[in-house]
């Protein structure tokens, strides 16, 4: 009985699969289209979120038109596919977006079920908020014993969630939704003592409370997330497309490459500058990958480098004041390192 | 010979060729067809599956049988843990979803019912507000029901330190419904088994009454009587044990109310929004049903000289019953499948349980193959069960 209907199933979405099936070579499929399919964040503020006016703007989304930009010179030829956590993948694997970068994190079990992480463009860590007005005694995780827990589901914080817990023989009751609205919503209205996921939301969904003041972020990070663009498996041209725009963007920072003297710079003669910014005698260092040779110049005329996003969308120049922390340049402390473009 | 007559003159009246027989020719026909049907079915099959596994999308149901990791909120009736499968992960979900459509149709019969007969009542107040209460509840979405009980009722309510204190120990706030939980002492078992009896009794006198005033005509109070040994035993098994029965009071804990029983607002907003929601349409069924009972029926009972309640009970009732069951299985049914849209509102049924296991193991095409077999057993089983109803209430003809 099961197999039979197994097997109707398949039959019935075998014709959807067959047209939607994901080709090998998604560079020439999306230089064919025209344009990027960006698969982001239903809406967390600083990393993708819609204004009134339906333009996205954040983080992971500058993330996309780096992309665009790399592949066409213009960063606005992508288009944006809102992705809830438990959609998000299936949208990748079956070919409806190109590239996924929504605050994903990279794990062996997704690694290895069809998907390839080019790369981590930041690293964060689960956290706890609660209301302090409400929960004043509470200073640490460790305190929660009996609380209930607002989580999104299918995600790896579901999961670290309950191992916390667990280990440190602690109950608690998980309030789970699939949405990051109803999750949010639910959390506002005090149907949960506490929300669980990884930091830098936190810090993005407290600024979209009723009274953000109230919530403090419990200064436990019970887990490892690194985020990053995810890509389908199988596609080491494309990969490496999405791999080094990300390594271009923190290059360009660490040889203070910005949006605003790169025009100037790519004239000038640093052998270095001049390698990266594709301008070095018969380089052939972007049209190997796939790309013009003045891709690095087009990423950075499109969105700035990496300390240029990151400070506009999530750091001091944003509302979320995030700091650098280890999402800083090795050189600096941190763990962003970039492979040379050479 | 007779058929050699009707032979057409100059053919060979012995044989005609398999080819030209109209009738093999229709087998010859019926069977390429079915062969090529079956083809294109097998083909299209064949190619799906090895189109899936090429993408790694497809690799059987194996992985059920590895450790979920995450919790579920509510498991009322197994013991679930991150520890356990997926495979009991689906379980709490199932049992979730059969729970709330349970109950869910149970009062969805129970307010219908009494809503569509008060849209035949012969007073004005109670006949529109019965039909207000369709009108509202049939044109809106039950998701929006949903909502509505979910944020516009339930979370509204107070915080636990300003729980709403109700009788009997009971309390209400945001986080749910909280009651006492009985704990059973030594010998409570005898209640149980008074219980037992009380309801055995309750058909033996019910089957008694009934053929002693089919030859005596008298009537015997059947109702009284099974009330009386329902409640009546188990509560005499209690005292004679001498009451080993306490409850367990919820408190308020660190963040919550702690002990007792408690029914979480997703639950009550699901159960009272489809319980509602199906009601209107289940009124009008009902309506329908006794409107279609003749008139001449209930006149003819008042000239035997019944009284209104037993006329409505004896007479209109059954005849209307046959025109009520068919279209109720459907509501039934949709009650079942609207169930599904708990996901909204974060309440563990097999879709949401589901879905998050879709997610964590990636195993859509797997997940979303147990939800349509899940869905259709528990349609077909309901739709079972209403067609042997619908036969027993059917008319008998003598």
């Amino acid at each position: 009985m099961k197999n039979i209907v197994l097997k109707g199933a398949l039959a019935a979405s075998a014709l959807v699969l067959l047209a939607n099936a994901a080709s090998a070579a998604t560079l020439d499929d999306v230089k064919k289209k025209g344009f990027l399919q960006c698969g982001v964040n239903t809406g967390l503020a600083g990393f993708a979120s819609p204004n009134d006016k339906g333009e996205w703007s954040g983080f992971d989304v500058d993330y996309c038109r780096a992309v665009a930009a790399a592949i066409f010179g213009d960063g606005t030829k992508v288009k944006f596919t809102p992705l809830s956590a438990k959609d998000r993948l299936p949208a990748l694997q079956s070919g409806e977006i190109d590239v996924l970068i929504r605050n994903t994190t990279w794990t062996l079990s997704r690694d290895e079920q069809g998907f390839d992480f080019p790369g981590v463009n930041y690293y964060d860590g689960q956290g706890f908020m609660i209301n302090s007005k409400k929960l004043s005694g509470i200073n640490s995780a460790l305190q929660l014993s009996g609380a209930s827990v607002c989580v999104q589901a299918g995600t790896t914080t579901e999961l670290n969630l309950a191992d916390y817990f667990k280990a440190n023989k602690m109950e608690y009751n998980p309030v789970v939704f699939e949405k990051l609205e109803e999750v949010n919503a639910a959390y506002d209205s005090g149907r949960c003592d506490a929300y669980t996921t990884d930091q830098s939301g936190l810090y993005s969904i407290r600024l979209t409370l009723s009274a953000p003041d109230d919530h403090v972020v419990l200064p436990e990070i019970i887990s490892k997330e690194p985020l990053g663009p995810a890509v389908r498996q199988g596609d080491s041209q494309w990969a490496d497309v999405v791999r080094w725009t990300h390594y271009a963007l923190l290059t360009a920072e660490e040889l203070g490459i910005t949006k605003a003297n790169v025009e100037e710079l790519s004239k000038g003669d640093s052998p270095e500058v001049k390698r990266v910014l594709g301008q070095e005698a018969g380089t052939k260092l972007g049209t190997d990958l796939g790309l013009t040779n003045d891709w690095v110049v087009n990423i950075i005329k499109a969105v700035g480098n990496y300390g240029e996003i990151f400070d506009k969308n999530i750091g001091a120049g944003s509302p979320l004041k995030i700091a650098r922390g280890i999402n800083a340049q090795w050189s600096k402390g941190g763990l962003q390192y970039a492979m040379p473009i050479r | 010979m007779a058929s050699q007559d009707i032979t057409p003159v100059g053919r060979d009246s012995a044989k005609v060729s398999i080819l030209y027989d109209p009738k093999i020719r229709g087998y010859i026909f019926q069977a390429v067809a079915v062969l090529v049907i079956a083809g294109f079915g097998y083909w299209i099959v064949n190619n799906t599956i090895t189109n899936l596994q090429r993408a790694r999308l497809a690799s059987g149901f194996g992985f059920l049988d590895g450790r979920s990791g995450f919790d579920i909120s509510s498991s009322p009736y197994l013991t679930y843990s991150s520890d356990s499968t997926y495979l009991q992960a689906l379980w709490v979900g199932i049992l979730n979803t059969l729970t709330v459509a349970f109950v869910g149709i149970i009062t969805a019969t129970i307010i219908g019912f009494i809503i569509g007969i008060g849209r035949l009542s012969h007073n004005w107040l109670i006949r529109k507000i019965c039909t207000v209460y369709v009108e509202v509840f049939r044109n809106v979405p039950p998701l929006l029901v949903i909502f509505f009980w979910y944020s516009g009722v339930l979370s509204v309510l107070p915080q636990a330190r300003q729980s709403i204190g109700l009788p009997f120990n009971t309390f209400l706030n945001n986080r749910g419904f909280f009651f006492p939980a009985p704990v059973f002492g030594d010998g409570a078992w005898l209640a149980g088994v008074g219980l037992l009896v009380g309801i055995a009794g309750t058909f033996l006198v019910r089957r008694w009454a009934y053929k002693r005033q089919m030859a005596t005509g008298q009537q015997f109070p059947v109702g009284w009587t099974a009330l009386g040994l329902i409640v009546g035993l188990p509560l005499l098994a209690l005292a004679v044990k001498g009451f080993p029965l306490s409850f367990d009071y919820p408190v308020l804990g660190a963040f919550n109310l702690k002990g007792g029983m408690q029914v979480g607002p997703e639950f009550m907003s699901l159960y009272l929004a489809l319980s509602f929601y199906t009601a209107s349409f289940i009124a009008e069924i009902v309506r329908a049903g006794i409107r279609g009972v003749g008139k001449g029926q209930s006149e003819a009972a008042h000239a035997l000289g019944l009284r209104a309640g037993p006329t409505t009970r004896l007479v209109v009732v059954p005849q209307a019953m046959r025109i009520i069951i068919p279209p109720l299985t459907s509501q039934y049914l949709n009650l079942t499948k609207n169930s599904s849209l708990a996901v909204a509102i974060g309440y563990p049924d097999l879709v949401a349980v589901g879905g998050t296991i879709l997610n964590q193991t990636n195993r859509s095409i797997e997940v979303v193959a147990i939800w349509l077999v899940v869905y259709l057993s528990i349609s077909v089983l309901t739709s079972l069960f209403m067609n042997w109803f619908n036969a027993k209430m059917a008319l008998v003809e003598r």
